[in-house]
């Protein structure tokens, strides 16, 4: 999450010195994990071949999600990415609620992250001849050890999540290539697909789990504020990350469903390893080992570095206690915010299964990207084309946002089919919260403060 | 028309520290108690008459040298085999999930909008 700092009582804005390729790898570096790990639980939910096609539906809920933010984004240029744009269009209470929908879809992001590094290791560990090797003590050291790095501010750059993601992402075309899809020595789709045993509610179903394909891909147009030209750099960059995922995903799915019969592959916890175990190939084996755990360390980085920093814009702008808008005096990092989320992560990676908490990430994300179709249609109101100058207008308006609007309502009936009781525990979760704030917090919050467009004052207002 | 600008009133450092651990403990008692004591997650169920043998779990000869190779036999495999999702729910279980959803997200709007006046009135009419 981009900020403005203060250094030496100055308010200092980020550099614009970002192109697509860098828009295109923030959003693919915290992404591409997904392709690793949780995708096949929509093989669970539906079949694998209800699982191809919740990755091409998700994909185009992904591309509404990419051009109504692209729009809004480039032009409200203020810290926060879609918590900014909740207070300049929606109001507090919402920005409160998308402030949080940020903080805990990245929070269990990372969870499930450390949770696959666990169990890739004790895996590992176990065929090494060490059968003794247990998960905990790694999903423990996975999220200290990142958490230490983000407080000493010493956390990777963008610069080492591109080669930690490029190597992920080469490892997943080398399998690809090694397995020789152009013949059926090695992948038998044709012996293992069973077409769709849920019927096509097993299609509806596996949705709930085709948004893990893309989930955390609107994060590239956080970086508004340093891209040399957010009209070209976001729209540009964010749709070829989609599509650069959508090439991944397709090339995944062939793999795996070509490799495991699809009980298996929709209750692993690391499909892509499992396919180069089955190869055979050691070489392979020892590359998809250091692809996985590459992908997982990058993208949990990436997660308690966004994830801190919304938690320290609302604590910043009130909404949360201020004492999580303090910066560390000498790392120059949200500190506090930091090491409070570590406990949160911790419980939920040490405790709960890998499927429940990628839900809990999946529901903020759909919570999410509801908000945004409405905040859409409000904006185009509030401020019709002509009246502000906008970085990138998306074409189409409004049926991107009615398009997403009945994808998200698709994919709460998806979450519904089988996770019921976990959707409605996220629901009661964010109504308390929501009241919480609505009749605590906000009594602290600054009214003015919270818009700082250079706008002409909204239609309607 | 001039407006007074709103001052909001210091929290003491024993109100955020309650403030905080009051959004640890809705962290806890709202996502975590559910997972913890197993009544969120997949409702599920399993396929009846099934023999734990490859052909009694349906699996022909490729799914069966694949799961071998991934260290399964037909008992440990068996619990996999024949798990399945439980997609029967009641109309009002349904009714009742999506009117909270719905209800959440126009309180939301509604009340943001109420608060939103004060921002636009304090940042436009001071």
């Amino acid at each position: 999450m981009s900020q403005y700092t203060a250094v030496h009582g100055e308010k200092v804005s980020l550099l614009r010195v970002l192109g697509p390729g860098h828009v295109w790898a923030l959003g693919v570096g915290i992404v591409l994990v997904g392709e690793y790990m949780g995708w096949n639980f929509a093989v669970g939910k539906g079949g694998a071949l209800a699982a191809l096609i919740a990755c091409w539906a998700a994909g185009m809920l992904y591309t509404c999600v990419a051009m109504i933010d692209s729009e809004v984004t480039s032009t409200v240029a203020a810290a926060g990415g879609q918590y900014a744009q909740a207070k300049h269009i929606v109001g507090p209470l919402m920005a409160f609620n998308v402030g949080l929908f940020l903080v805990f879809a990245y929070t269990m992001l990372e969870a499930a992250n450390a949770i696959t590094l666990g169990y890739l290791v004790q895996t590992v560990g176990g065929m090494a001849g060490f059968a003794d090797t247990h998960d905990k003590p790694f999903i423990v050291l996975t999220i200290m050890f990142l958490a230490f790095l983000n407080y000493r501010g010493v956390y990777a750059t963008l610069t080492f999540n591109l080669v930690l993601t490029a190597i992920a992402f080469v490892a997943i075309l080398i399998l690809f290539a090694s397995v020789r899809p152009w013949t059926d020595e090695v992948l038998k789709p044709h012996e293992l697909l069973n077409g769709l045993p849920y019927g096509w509610l097993g299609v509806l179903a596996a949705m709930h789990f085709g948004m893990w394909y893309y989930l955390g891909i609107e994060g590239t147009t956080q970086a508004a504020e340093e891209v040399r030209s957010p009209s070209r750099a976001l729209p540009l960059g964010t749709m070829t990350g989609i599509i650069t995922l959508l090439i991944a995903a397709t090339m995944t799915w062939y793999i795996c469903v070509g490799l495991m019969p699809w009980e298996y592959l929709g209750q692993a916890v690391t499909p892509l390893f499992d396919a180069a175990r089955l190869t055979g190939s050691m070489p392979l084996m020892i590359l998809l080992f250091i692809g996985t755990i590459f992908s997982t360390l990058a993208s949990a980085n990436g997660c308690i570095n966004d994830a801190s920093r919304a938690w320290f814009s609302m604590g910043r702008d009130r909404y949360l206690p201020q004492v999580f808008g303090a910066v560390h005096p000498k790392y120059r990092t949200p500190f506090r915010s930091i090491v409070f989320l570590v406990p949160v992560a911790l419980i939920f990676a040490y405790f709960a299964p890998l499927d429940q908490v990628i839900t809990f990430s999946i529901l903020s994300g759909l919570l999410e990207y509801t908000f945004m179709a409405f905040n859409v249609l409000m904006f185009r109101k509030m401020w019709p084309l002509g009246t502000i100058r906008r970085g990138y207008v998306h074409p189409f308006h409004p049926l991107p946002a009615v398009v997403l609007l009945i994808l998200c309502s698709m994919t709460y009936f998806a979450v519904f089919l089988g996770y019921g009781t976990q959707l409605l525990a996220m629901m009661v979760f964010y109504i308390v919260a929501s009241l919480w704030f609505a009749f605590h917090r906000y009594k602290f919050v600054k009214r003015g403060d919270q818009f700082s467009m250079p706008w002409p004052r909204p239609v309607g207002h | 028309m001039a407006k007074t600008i709103y001052r909001p009133p210091v929290q003491s450092k024993l109100g955020q520290l309650i403030d905080s651990l009051f959004l640890l403990v809705l962290v806890l008692a709202s996502l975590f108690v559910p997972v913890y004591f197993g009544l969120a997650g997949g409702g599920k169920t399993t396929l009846e008459n099934t023999a734990k043998t490859w052909e009694g779990l349906g699996q022909n000869a490729t799914m069966q040298a694949q799961w071998e190779k991934l260290g399964y036999t037909p008992e440990t495999a068996h619990e996999l085999i024949v798990s399945r999702f439980d997609y029967s729910f009641s109309v009002p279980a349904l009714a009742i999930t999506a009117f909270v959803v719905i209800a959440y997200f126009v309180f939301v709007f509604r009340w943001s909008k109420k608060e939103y006046k004060d921002v636009i009135s304090e940042r436009f009419d001071r």
